[in-house]
């Protein structure tokens, strides 16, 4: 009975920590604003498999006219099986910019979130191919550039509930989901993440840490299941300038809640740009004993909650970070695109990764 | 031994713990306080709350719990006839909405593992399992613990196993052990996750074994402490008083006695209600007696002795000593300016009040007479009439005047909306990594009586927090202060970051090794709006008035920038007319320690020495008070200063102050002393000091010691490698450029030679006393007694110096020197400290603590920055060449820094950062 499991893919991982070792690297953009880019209709989401707005591989004999079907637009995951094409362009673009990370297309493939469109039981296969469909761009990619080896990100995205906080103003008491059933819908998408051939597990867009920590639960015991783990990444995300959580944590408290889930990387994403972040990930990286990481929105939105920020100017800003020894790992969110990554991966181009804290002022 | 999980690691391991903030529980907390009255087993009031399901009134409880001081949240469910793991959650769960009681981490209190798990799927922050125990076996055991660490938390262990609870000493040691190693070992448990409870019991229960009950507590948790890295000690303390119930007083001094004692032996969290502790200190001289006899078990019939006085003390009133001056005859104007010009606090209150009555607001007795009475001080301080002691003195009195009227003065701003006029805000602060603060209290004490308004964050302060702090309370200038090198570094990168975040505030810079011409050369140039070197606490005034005043700062500025600028063209010129030499040629011109004809004396006992609570009395006498002086900006020599025609009837007060604390901080045990020292075979290799495990015993006669044979010496692995620096000086070929690696045997020379270290402190326990003098509004006793710390720890070093010349090591066994001539360093052999001039890269300090186990053996911590907390600390090295000197090393050529970082195994970039105030050149 040991805590430490060795690695499922440990020549890949060893890959991995030598060129975070040399130097920083570089996680994809946003998928939500790429996609809307390509302006798909329902019949697009729909596909073949799903055009009576259900799964008719799962349900053959439902009748259209007694149990009509569910409107399927903006149910971006589901593309991975509907139009795998466009989401594949999209992850061949990223990586064409200069990423060397790849995220799963699976940000909603829970079966917390699916049930929105009534697709709780796609949730293990969601998984499955889009971390396939990842690892295949990947894999043409590291082939046309073999000293750039390519990673598979494994997303688990935040659900559409919170576990810490009340949804009804009159009972604080109450919730509306909580720790094992959150946990329970990790561990179906962890199990597909891997099985379709991701590189690591990524915790992202946490705005409330209890439902991270069912995460890392989930995702701790999948790996005893098989006997082996994969790195894990977290990412939290400061909702607003007070600086903290949804759930109302500080960035310190945060990484104090998540420590224990012995991270390869901790960082900060979404609802803030760079330079609104930037004192969340100093913090972050004054505390943290493992790789730091920060993939923020391109600024913060308009007046038209469109996001404006130029590839330029938010290079100039995650440079600064770079040079100043805050990160390890730097990306993009909401409202970025191949041209903010390309820029940003030119920005850090060159500069020395943070140095790990234990690293530091000790000679052996 | 140590775990083989123990590592050194770059920053400190500390136990991080959350609720919506943070808490990392380092050594300057002491003792954290979790709150203990929403428990059901403890507090039949929130029993009956919870059974009722009063759930508001429930909250309401452990919100106070939090206001009065709860570092964390104790909550047990634990009773038969409610539903424990339902209870738990929905309590959990109301509280996580109350963002004032989440902010500290909880602790899940439960007998039943299902209730635990409950709780902790509650949880987003980091709490505390309570507990888990080898009660049921090892497989349980570890089964809860593997649980703890998934669910992300800290456990509580307790001295429990499979026979039952650990009583004596011997078993809670051996069981903690065991759950120590199977933790760490099977499931690599992080060590400053756990926290061992190792049960306290009631004493003088009339029941002869339990007599020994509290000595076991203490003395297992100063063995844990010791043996068994990171870990915490908690318990419930309130057991151990148990047999006398219903005699609060005595209950209470029980539990100050016994935390007194266990705290001292490493306890570092405990389930208390500390807001109804006494003092040990204030304690009835005669009952303190008593109880430590029984909390000691000191004598057969101590619990005797305590019931024949229990009784007496169930009610019990202080006496008031009463004195009568003529100066309270004056009017009470007079009577306010006589109080703070004299310094006398005893009638701050009183005279206030009546000031008060007189007044038709309370903010007018502020702004009248005690602001005039400042005036005065502050005038006669100006012109050097009155020294910083009186100031300090007057401030104290200043302070004790505003506490009191604060509440009237908020009731009438609610009324009126009026508010008091100050002379301008100041955030100041000990920057990051950083310990120190008498400089920077003194400075503080200083503005405040010139009316300026002082946000003190204290110290080890981060860049963000300094600055956030000045844009929320919309500062006029930022102070920092600093003592030791690497904050210099510190106090450049706070200035280019108010650049970078557009900041126009002045930038004030203070402490000892802070100067004009380092804040002109590395600091100034960082940042566009002011920043002046401030040189020390009669300066600060001055340079603070001339930046907040729209008629003086411009010309003010103009005046230092101009000089800085000079400053800088200087440095720029000189370093091209006075050129270092290349390393190569220094170390052909290295000192020659005659090592054909010279035999190193082999010491009388090699390894380690651990020197716990060393009697103060004895190094009393080896004080040197000539710092302390200069330390309250008195200068002059001791004893020559106590007959100086202008301050030496000032440094006469302060010494008799000074004296008397002293005499109440040996006879009254404010302060423990703990030091530890080692001896070592070692080696010269380069510029590098190798230095070897102890050989075989048996060869440690001086006389005997032979040369070792060579093959055997170099065939020892280096237990550590120190690293040291040479002068680069431009010196005529018979005086030679220095290096502390010359004052050891080349390894080629096969010369046996040996090299020691040192760490002592005297700082021990020195928090309750400064918060209590905090609390009495009393900066003059606070920063006298941080003095005098400092004071008895050099005096440690320059004691146990002597010990290891005449004893240790042996090599003067009859040397009789007079503290005059100690303090005149007439002795054979140096002891330099690592980030002094001559070796002037503190991280050295981190081989030094390593190699004596500094932290576990004498109590003191290294904080990021290689500051030693307690403050009150030196460490160094020791070396015994008879011709071996103190050097100042210097500038540094970028060849050696090139060197030096490869021989440290750090980039040229780190390399500079540690040595930034020593570098010859510009780094890129």
């Amino acid at each position: 009975m040991s805590h430490i499991l060795p690695y499922l893919h440990p020549v890949r991982v060893a890959t991995m920590l030598d060129a975070l070792k040399c130097r920083i690297l570089v996680i994809d953009g946003a998928m939500g604003t790429m996609v809307q880019s390509y302006k798909l209709e329902e019949a697009d989401y729909r596909g073949e498999r799903f055009a009576r707005g259900f799964d008719s591989q799962h349900e053959p004999a439902r009748d259209v006219i007694t149990q009509p079907g569910h409107d399927l637009k903006g149910n971006n995951d589901l593309l991975t099986l509907t139009r795998p094409d466009v989401i594949g362009a999209i992850h061949t673009a990223y990586l064409d910019a200069g990423a060397d990370f790849i995220e799963t297309n699976t940000f909603n493939s829970t079966s917390i979130s699916q049930a929105d469109y009534h697709l709780e039981h796609l949730v293990y296969e969601l998984n499955r191919e889009g971390a396939r469909l990842a690892r295949t761009c990947c894999d043409a990619a590291a082939a046309t550039t073999p000293d750039k080896p390519r990673f598979v990100i494994g997303v688990l995205g935040p659900t559409s509930r919170t576990a810490s906080i009340s949804p009804d103003v009159n009972d604080p008491g109450f919730r509306n989901t909580n720790f094992d059933e959150l946990r329970i819908a990790y561990r179906e998408a962890t199990a597909g993440l891997i099985d379709g051939g991701a590189d690591t597990i990524m915790v992202e867009t946490i705005f409330d840490t209890l439902n991270a920590k069912a995460a890392l639960f989930a995702v701790e015991e999948v790996f005893e299941e098989r006997g082996g783990r994969l790195p894990v990444m977290i990412s939290g995300t400061i909702t607003d300038r007070s600086g903290r959580t949804l759930s109302g944590q500080t960035a310190e408290a945060f990484y104090a809640s998540v420590g224990h889930g012995q991270p390869l990387s901790v960082g900060l994403n979404c609802a803030l740009g760079a330079k609104e972040l930037r004192q969340y990930v100093d913090v972050l990286s004054q505390v943290a004993d493992c790789y730091v990481s920060a993939h923020p929105n391109a600024g913060l939105p308009n007046a038209f909650g469109e996001y404006d920020e130029t590839p330029e100017d938010m290079a100039a800003l995650i440079g600064e970070f770079a040079r100043s020894g805050l990160v390890n790992l730097v990306g993009g969110c909401c409202g970025t695109t191949p041209a903010h990554i390309h820029a940003l991966a030119e920005a850090v181009a060159g500069v020395a990764p943070r140095v790990l804290p234990k690293a530091l002022g000790i000679a052996a | 031994m140590k775990s083989p999980n123990h590592q050194m690691n770059a920053i400190p391991r500390h136990t991080r713990l959350s609720g919506l903030e943070p808490l990392v529980i380092t050594p300057q907390l002491l003792f954290v306080n979790i709150g203990e009255r929403t428990n059901v087993t403890g507090s039949a009031q929130f029993k009956k709350l919870i059974k009722e399901e009063r759930y508001d009134e429930a909250v309401v409880v452990a919100r106070q719990q939090v206001e009065n001081g709860a570092q964390i949240l104790d909550v047990n469910m634990d009773e038969g006839l409610i539903d424990s793991e339902t209870v738990m959650v929905r309590f959990l769960n109301l509280i996580a909405s109350e963002p004032d009681i989440a902010r500290v981490p909880v602790m899940v209190d439960s007998s039943k593992w299902s209730v635990i798990e409950a709780g902790l799927r509650c949880l987003q922050g980091k709490g505390i399992v309570n507990s888990i125990s080898l009660k049921e076996g090892e497989e349980a055991f570890l089964h809860h613990a593997k649980k703890v660490l998934r669910y992300g938390a800290a456990a509580v262990v307790m001295a429990f196993d499979e026979q039952g609870q650990a009583d004596t000493c011997a078993r809670k040691v051996d069981i903690c052990t065991r759950a120590y190693k199977l933790l760490t070992e099977r499931l690599n448990f992080p060590p400053e996750d756990i926290i061992f409870d190792p049960n306290i019991f009631a004493i003088a229960t009339g029941i002869e074994e339990h007599d020994n009950y509290a000595v076991d507590f203490i003395e297992a948790t100063r063995i844990i402490k010791q043996t068994l890295p990171h870990c915490h000690i908690s318990g419930g303390v309130s057991n151990v008083s148990f047999s006398f119930r219903g005699n609060e007083t005595v209950r209470q001094a029980i539990h100050a006695v016994f935390l007194y004692h266990a705290i001292r032996a490493g306890m570092d969290m405990g389930i208390v209600n500390a807001g109804a502790l006494p003092i040990v200190d204030t304690l009835d001289p005669e009952l303190r007696e008593r109880v430590e006899d029984i909390v000691l078990n000191r004598r057969k019939d101590a619990t005797e002795r305590m019931l024949e006085i229990a009784e007496r003390y169930k009610s019990k009133k202080g006496e008031v000593v009463v004195e009568s001056l003529a100066w309270r005859a004056l009017p009470i104007r007079e009577r306010l300016a006589h109080a703070l010009v004299h310094g006398i606090d005893a009638y701050a209150e009183v005279d206030t009040e009546e000031a008060r009555q007189l007044s038709t607001r309370p903010l007018d007795v502020i702004e009248g007479p005690l602001m005039d009475g400042m005036n005065v001080v502050g005038d006669l301080f100006g012109a050097g009439k009155m020294f910083l002691p009186q100031v300090v003195k007057s401030a104290r009195v200043m302070k004790k005047a505003v506490a009191y009227l604060l509440p009237f003065i908020e009731a009438e701003k609610l009324r009126t909306g009026d508010t008091a006029k100050t002379n301008g805000k100041i955030v100041m602060a000990t920057v990051k990594g950083d310990v120190h603060d008498i400089g920077k209290n003194i400075v503080g004490v200083v503005l405040r009586c010139n009316n300026f308004e002082v946000i003190d964050l204290g110290v080890m302060v981060s860049a963000q927090k300094i600055l956030d702090t000045a844009i929320a309370e919309k500062a006029d200038m930022i102070g920092l202060s600093g003592l030791i090198t690497p904050s210099l570094e510190e106090m450049s990168h706070v200035a280019r970051e108010m650049q970078r975040q557009d900041f126009h505030l002045p930038l004030l810079i203070g402490g000892a090794t802070t100067s004009r011409a380092h804040t002109a050369l590395k600091i100034e140039p960082h940042y566009k709006s002011p920043c002046v070197w401030v040189k020390d606490a009669s300066r600060a005034v001055g340079v603070a008035q001339s930046l907040i005043s729209k008629e003086l700062v411009d010309a003010f500025m103009a005046k230092i920038r101009a000089e800085y600028a000079e400053i800088r063209e200087r440095h720029k010129n000189r370093s091209g007319a006075k050129r270092l030499v290349p390393l190569e040629k220094a170390r052909a011109q290295r000192f020659d320690g005659h090592w054909d004809d010279y035999r190193p004396p082999a010491p009388v006992k090699l390894g380690i020495t651990v020197f716990d609570d060393y009697p103060l009395a004895e190094l009393a006498e080896y004080i040197d008070w000539t710092p302390f002086f200069s330390a309250w900006e008195l200068s002059g020599r001791y004893p020559a200063i106590l007959k100086d025609e202008i301050v030496g009837t000032q440094a006469t007060e302060l010494y008799a102050d000074a004296r008397a604390m002293l005499k109440r901080i040996i006879a009254e045990k404010w302060l423990t002393a703990r030091a530890v020292i080692g001896l070592w075979p070692a080696a010269s290799v380069g510029d590098d000091i190798e230095i070897y495990r102890e050989p075989g015993a048996g060869n440690r006669k001086p006389e005997s010691a032979g040369p070792a044979p060579g093959s055997r010496l170099s065939a020892t692995a280096p237990l550590a490698t120190l690293h040291c620096l040479r002068q680069q000086v431009d010196k005529p070929v018979e005086r030679p450029d220095f290096c502390l690696a010359d004052f050891v045997a080349p390894k080629d020379s096969k010369v046996p030679d040996y090299v020691g270290g040192f760490a002592v402190t005297a700082g021990l326990g020195i928090e309750p006393h400064l918060e209590r003098f905090q609390r009495e509004y009393d900066d003059y006793s606070s920063i006298l007694l941080k003095a005098l710390a400092d004071r008895l720890a050099e005096a440690f070093a320059e004691r146990l110096h002597e010990r290891v010349r005449r004893e240790f090591w042996g090599y003067a066994t009859d040397e009789v020197l007079s503290n005059d001539d100690m303090i005149g360093e007439k002795y054979c052999g140096i002891r330099p400290a690592p980030g002094y001039p001559a070796c002037p890269d503190h991280t050295e300090k981190a081989t030094l603590f390593r190699l004596l186990d500094g932290t576990a053996n004498a109590g003191i911590e290294l904080t990021e920055g290689f500051s030693m907390y307690p403050a009150a600390a030196v460490s160094g090295w020791y070396f015994a060449h008879p011709r071996s000197q103190y050097f100042v090393v210097g500038r540094l050529g970028k060849d050696q820094v090139e060197e030096y970082a490869r021989r440290k195994g750090w980039t040229l970039a780190e390399a500079e950062r540690w040595l930034a105030s020593n570098l010859d050149y510009d780094p890129e």
